[in-house]
């Protein structure tokens, strides 16, 4: 594999990873707080579609953001009345709201624009176009680095960056703030924040919601960034894989850009056959099957062999209830 | 670990479930589902047997395959033919798209039932089902394109793609500036496979030394639904220097094509005339008449012939689109080349390789 190509891929690796990396964010603050959340794809879907929509309609990717965001935020506030106001199992509560979100976005879709559950394919405007960076052609002479930051670093879309922004910002509020501190606690001992006199159920929501704005970026990603509209299902089950990753990263924040970085690049391998073909021994003929699930077989492989004992957060799952 | 083992559970019913839901819808006129019994019947047709009229309300049925049939190509064509007949005639038929592999017998079933004929479907997946499905109900016609099933009571139409990949990749070949021009597949299948063998034929007859790159999306029919992947599978292949890509993949062409206009580099269509996606971003479309094959299908109705019928260049089931949106694209020596080249494959002169004849394909 020459230079070039692993630019390539580094590149499509960026791209892949991305609403990985801003579903398995999402996700940590929410499991962070004690709240499971399997209902990371479903939130996804309802924000790519809605942002689609309405990017669709009103010619304006911000604005098919907001959408995105507002359902993916609807979806969460049902996820948090289920599982923190009224204690529900927070696994069936997220596996139904995943369910919901598969039939209602096709539903809803067609019904606006009967194309098959499609929604309008997206230009201009209507999409976060990709931004090159100041000297990138400049820079791209540079040997090794420059055509690093010119194809891998620049070029990309406006929310890979934040995708990106978001890491170290979570490190920092998980980290180096008093709600950071609350927030984590709420997720091992409830009890003992709640006797310092800090309310657990706001705690609580206040994660949900991120993970709704967070998971609604994502979904908007899909839809307005990545491709030209939503399509049905085309979350794909990223939210399971961010799931995954979240464990493999131990759910901290910088694990998690590492982890999910590493499955996009197995994806974008997997994309690759004829690389592969050509690093393996003899030339021998690697069926697409085996690629595809290559990211799969090393998450397996990774998972029992170098990541160790993986322990979630100790409250995760429970309903808090006051003691009387 | 318990809730990591729930969640995977949780993961394998939804997808299990997902597979199980069937939708039925009635015809796209919007008409309500004809039911015999409903009908008041003027006096003179009151004597006609029930079975009779059960048939003749029922009408045609057709069902689409998982690409689903808004995908701007193979099924969308096979739907248009339909909505053809419907306007003109002023009857409904009867549609299903597939959600999952399982449902195939049980939507022909269901149809044949219900007294729909014929019955037409789209995609080869059909084959094997349609071969075992067909002899319980003689008294139903079926069609099927893209396979050949051999019982007396099926029209099978299978068309000589590699004729009209020929005329585009000679097309491919003439625009590339790099010396280089993609080709991505949905699901690798031989009929898939066929397009690719003809497209590289038609790019190394117009210019022996060009570099032909191909991917296939996938090895299960959901590569026919996969844009993200086709998006990306197209960007590889710009980077491999490709700068003209054909994309033989039902939705997941809509990425391809995306990705290619995105890029600033010609993208090919398929099936239907997909000109108008990206007006002066894609080069031309091959096209495969699908819609005439349902068409006269549905027009013939229950009456119609059965047996195989391979539709090619020189009947006009295969052919390669010219629109006001790639007209600048193609240039008057293009154009000259790929109509001679069409004429010499109708004589006989020029004979394309068919992948499916033997696996394997002479020039890669």
């Amino acid at each position: 594999m020459d230079y070039t190509t692993l630019i390539e891929i580094l590149g499509s690796t960026l791209r892949l990873g991305t609403p990985l990396l801003l579903a398995c964010i999402a996700g940590l603050y929410s499991e962070r707080a004690g709240i499971f959340d399997i209902g990371l794809e479903g939130k996804m879907l309802m924000a790519a579609m809605a942002s689609g929509a309405v990017a669709a309609l009103s010619g304006s990717a911000w604005i098919g953001l907001a959408a995105g965001i507002t359902a993916s935020l609807l979806f969460a506030a049902i996820h948090g009345l289920a599982s923190i106001t009224f204690r529900g199992n927070q696994l069936i509560s997220g596996v139904a709201l995943n369910f919901v979100a598969s039939g209602a976005t096709i539903l809803i879709a067609q019904t606006a624009f009967g194309q098959g559950g499609r929604t309008p394919p997206l230009d201009g405007a209507a999409r976060f176009q990709a931004i090159t960076l100041p000297f990138a052609e400049a820079l791209s002479g540079v040997p090794f680095l420059g055509p690093f930051y010119a194809k891998v670093i620049s070029g990309q879309s406006l929310l890979v960056y934040l995708a990106l922004a978001i890491v170290p910002a979570t490190w920092w509020l998980l980290y180096r703030t008093r709600f950071g501190l609350r927030l984590r606690a709420v997720g091992e001992n409830p009890e003992s924040v709640d006797t310092a006199g800090v309310s657990v159920i706001r705690l609580r929501y206040t994660a949900v919601a991120l993970t709704g704005v967070l998971c609604g970026i994502a979904g908007a990603y899909m839809a307005t960034s990545l491709q030209a509209g939503f399509g049905r299902e085309m979350t794909a089950g990223r939210g399971y894989i961010a799931l995954a990753a979240l464990i493999f990263a131990k759910w901290r924040p910088w694990q998690a850009l590492w982890a999910t970085m590493l499955f996009g690049f197995l994806q974008a391998l997997a994309l690759r056959p004829d690389v592969i073909e050509a690093m393996s021994p003899g030339s021998l003929t690697i069926p697409v099957s085996f690629l595809d699930a290559l990211p799969y077989l090393l998450t397996v492989i990774v998972l029992a062999g170098f990541v160790g004992r993986a322990i979630p957060p100790r409250a995760g799952g429970q309903p808090y209830v006051k003691e009387r | 670990m318990k809730n990591v083992l729930l969640g995977t559970v949780a993961f394998l019913a939804v997808a299990a479930v997902g597979g199980y839901v069937l939708v039925l819808k009635p015809g796209a006129s919007s008409a309500p589902q004809p039911t015999p019994a409903a009908e008041p019947a003027p006096a003179a047709a009151a004597p006609a047997s029930p079975a009779a009229d059960a048939s003749a309300a029922a009408g045609p049925a057709l069902i689409f395959d998982l690409g689903g049939k808004f995908d701007k190509s193979f099924n969308e064509a096979a739907f248009n033919g339909a909505q053809k007949w419907a306007a003109e005639t002023g009857a409904t038929f009867k549609e299903l798209e597939m959600q999952s592999e399982a449902q195939r017998e049980q939507a022909l079933r269901r149809f044949a039932e219900a007294g729909a004929n014929p019955i037409a479907m789209t995609g080869f997946a059909f084959g094997d089902v349609l071969n075992t499905v067909a002899p319980d109900y003689p008294d139903t016609k079926f069609v099927i394109v893209d396979a050949v099933v051999d019982q007396p009571n099926v029209r099978s139409v299978v068309f000589q793609e590699e004729q009209g990949s020929y005329l585009v990749g000679m097309m491919a070949a003439m625009a590339s500036k790099t010396g280089t021009v993609g080709f991505v597949g949905g699901m690798d299948i031989p009929l898939i496979r066929k397009f690719e063998c003809g497209y590289a034929q038609g790019a190394k007859a117009a210019k022996p030394e060009i570099k032909v790159v191909y991917n296939m999306t996938g090895t299960t029919p959901a590569a026919w639904n996969d844009p993200v992947k086709g998006s990306e599978l197209t960007k590889a292949q710009i980077a491999q220097g490709a700068d003209v890509v054909f994309a033989a993949a039902g939705s997941t062409g809509l990425g391809i094509l995306q990705t290619a206009a995105d890029e600033n580099i010609l993208g090919i269509g398929v099936d239907s005339n997909q000109n108008f996606l990206h007006p002066g971003k894609i080069l031309t479309s091959m096209i495969k008449r699908v819609d005439v094959t349902i068409y006269d299908a549905f027009k013939e109705g229950a009456a119609m012939k059965t047996g195989t019928v391979v539709a090619g260049l020189k009947d006009d089931g295969i052919g390669y689109a010219m629109d006001e949106n790639n007209a600048k694209l193609v240039t008057p020596e293009m154009k000259a080349a790929v109509d001679a080249a069409a004429e010499k494959i109708k004589s006989g002169e020029i004979k394309v390789h068919d992948y499916m004849t033997d696996n394997t394909c002479p020039v890669n």
